[in-house]
């Protein structure tokens, strides 16, 4: 636009006006932030925007508690002094890891082989699997709850890693495949070509060319599938379970509230902890999210 | 990859083909039963193991991740020692085989298994006909998830596409977009259960006369209102719940529309300029017409998500208060009544919901090229 005074006018208008959008977006996440470092009573007795009012200043005590499942003391109302056990999400933060990280590799590799095969090899039935692939993408996962969980329980896969990986993977595939398919099927034919003249066998071909070329894809698809996994809370319910020493940071966050509901000073810090990772990825990684998205507005 | 297994085999001796494919033989079945044998036994300690959670974790890890990678070469291995005819055959399935597999299990199968089992009882024992999909469409607290998966349906994908498309536009004339932008899209990386924390404490109620510590009811009170306990009221909770995701998807749809404003070429919106048409005239007769295909798209995306919603729902209210969808539903008749039968009628009802989209997908995909 052409720096008129009218326009620089309104460019500062609608600079304000974004601000103010801006201002609204994130007083929740900071209103968040500011209470799970200010002390227990302080929490629970004025508003977070009136934390610099108080001489008590800033504390880490709340995460103590959270992560290391360290006991507090405190003075309650009635005067009586109460001891409070800890939470211990720094168990749940691990497992959080063990299930995200296969959850995110294991279905991109699965996902990736597949999207070569759809793309670059000719077999029977090509076109009515991959269709099958598309008309799946949108289907809600529910539908698999009941069956899938009745067949753990015939395997003894409740409540173990393993399930989970799996269920994710396969909830993860239809998507995955898809996104890859579009972008190593635009790979030049060349290439494939000239390996194929060299005798090089297709695994040989999809380990030494395709998987290096498709790394843009696979960083997208992984952000997005790290996310997804590391924030779901219905398939860890469902085929974790609710026991302690698989538990991820979802769950024991969604028990807190349960169970702590009132306790802001625990339940702002426990839901800070969760969502270090996440933000620390996006923020590291925002372009490739970005395209991941834009390929990828279609998932079930 | 290793191909050369005179390493392994027994080296060839001129003419004796038969002890060389003896050997080869034997490898080619030694190999995959020692891949099988490492991942037993990978399976056996983390099942039994007492060890730290966090080497536990570690061996999980490689375990998991390293045993997709060998079952991929193992059974490239074993395909390429079968005749050259057979194995060309089965190479593509290598490659598609584990997928299809997962896809059958996870997915296909279990859609056709849901449907079977929504016309049995509870324990899947005795047939019931129809009875699970009456109670689906007639039962009260049904009745009111449908209305409420409607209203988050309606509000909720209107509201983060509203905002997502002024925000778009707003940020696409103003300096510093990306600042704004990445702020806004910020709520896209925290879980629904994180954000049901955030906005419960914006929520929180203390009775009239303590100090409010939600920010919500601290501005009530403020401008000398009575402090409200937000959840309980009836009706209004719903949109209380819903702002939720409205906060959470409108910088999912704000990065998508502001992807498309920047294809619209600035030719055209220059020539509707000097004809003179307002800005908010070129808005609405140029750009908007433009942007159409993918405010349908973001649109079916978060019409989705907002009829699957679960994670706000179970956290926030447990669907109480008459804030009840079909998921918490679906969710409470499989582990809190365990009722099989009314939980697979639940979520065929939400299959069939998706059906339109997904003959949409379909008929987009069939008119591409190369296929």
């Amino acid at each position: 636009m052409a720096g008129t005074h009218k326009q620089s006018r309104w460019t500062y208008l609608l600079v304000l006006i974004l601000l103010v959008i801006v201002i609204i977006w994130s007083v929740p996440i900071f209103g968040l932030l500011v209470s799970s470092v200010r002390p227990r009573d302080q929490v629970m007795s004025t508003g977070w925007w009136r934390a610099l009012d108080s001489e008590e200043g800033f504390t880490l005590d709340n995460y103590r508690q959270v992560l290391g499942g360290s006991d507090q003391t405190f003075v309650n109302a009635s005067g009586e002094t109460v001891r409070a056990s800890g939470d211990n999400l720094t168990q749940a933060f691990i497992n959080s890891l063990t299930v995200t990280i296969p959850s995110v590799i294991i279905p991109i590799l699965i996902a990736a082989a597949a999207a070569f095969g759809f793309a670059w090899l000719e077999f029977p039935g090509r076109k009515f699997f991959f269709t099958l692939v598309v008309a799946i993408l949108v289907v809600p996962l529910q539908i698999a709850l009941i069956p899938i969980l009745r067949d753990y329980q015939t395997l003894g896969l409740t409540g173990s890693y393993l399930g989970i990986w799996l269920a994710h993977t396969g909830f993860g595939l239809p998507l995955a495949i898809y996104l890859l398919y579009n972008y190593i099927s635009t790979i030049p034919k060349d290439i494939f070509e000239s390996a194929f003249l060299d005798g090089a066998r297709p695994m040989v071909v999809f380990a030494r060319l395709v998987l290096p070329l498709s790394v843009p894809a696979i960083a997208s698809l992984a952000i997005f599938q790290f996310l997804w996994v590391w924030n779901d809370l219905l398939v860890a319910l469902v085929f974790l379970g609710g026991t302690n020493d698989v538990a991820v940071l979802t769950q024991k966050l969604a028990s807190m509230v349960g169970s702590r509901g009132q306790d802001w000073h625990l339940l702002t810090a426990g839901a800070f902890v969760t969502m270090v990772i996440p933000l620390g990825v996006f923020f590291s990684l925002q372009r490739y999210f970005v395209k991941g998205l834009m390929a990828g507005s279609v998932k079930g | 990859m290793n191909t050369n297994i005179t390493s392994a085999g027994p080296p060839a001796e001129g003419g004796n083909t038969f002890l060389v494919s003896l050997g080869r033989l034997a490898v080619s079945i030694f190999i995959p039963l020692a891949a099988f044998a490492v991942l037993w036994a990978g399976f056996i300690f983390l099942r039994d193991s007492n060890a730290p959670q966090t080497i536990i974790a570690l061996v999980a890890i490689i375990w998991g991740v390293g045993g997709v990678a060998l079952l991929f070469w193992v059974t490239d291995y074993v395909v390429n020692r079968m005749p050259v005819v057979v194995a060309k055959k089965i190479q593509p399935f290598v490659f598609v085989g584990p997928a299809i597999a997962i896809l059958a299990w996870y997915l296909f199968i279990p859609t056709m298994r849901s449907l079977y089992l929504s016309f049995f009882g509870p324990q899947s024992t005795n047939f019931v006909g129809l009875r699970n999909y009456i109670y689906a469409f007639t039962d009260s607290r049904m009745l009111e998830a449908f209305r409420n998966n409607l209203l988050w349906i309606i509000l909720g994908t209107g509201g983060a596409v509203g905002f997502g498309l002024i925000i778009a536009l707003l940020a696409d004339r103003a300096k510093g977009e990306k600042f704004f932008k990445s702020l806004i899209f910020m709520p896209m990386a925290i879980s629904f259960v994180g954000a049901g924390v955030i906005w419960r404490f914006i929520y929180a109620y203390k009775p009239l006369g303590e100090a409010q510590i939600g920010i919500l009811n601290a501005i009530v009170t403020l401008f000398g209102g009575e402090p409200q306990a937000w959840f309980t009221i009836r009706g209004l909770n719903n949109v209380f719940l819903i702002v939720i995701l409205v906060w959470l998807q409108t910088g999912y749809a704000m990065v998508i529309i502001s992807a498309a404003l920047k294809g619209v070429p600035s030719a055209i919106i220059e020539a509707g300029r000097i004809d003179g048409a307002s800005e908010l005239r070129v808005i609405r007769s140029i750009i908007i017409p433009f942007i159409a295909g993918t405010l349908v798209t973001v649109s079916t995306t978060i019409i989705i998500l907002s009829l699957k919603i679960f994670d706000i729902v179970f956290t926030m209210t447990n669907g109480n208060y008459g804030t009840e969808v079909i998921a918490s539903m679906q969710y409470k008749q499989m582990f809190r009544f365990y009722d099989y039968g009314r939980g697979s009628a639940i979520a065929i009802v939400l299959v069939i919901a998706v059906i339109p989209v997904m003959w949409y997908n379909l008929r987009q995909f069939s008119k591409r090229e190369g296929f």
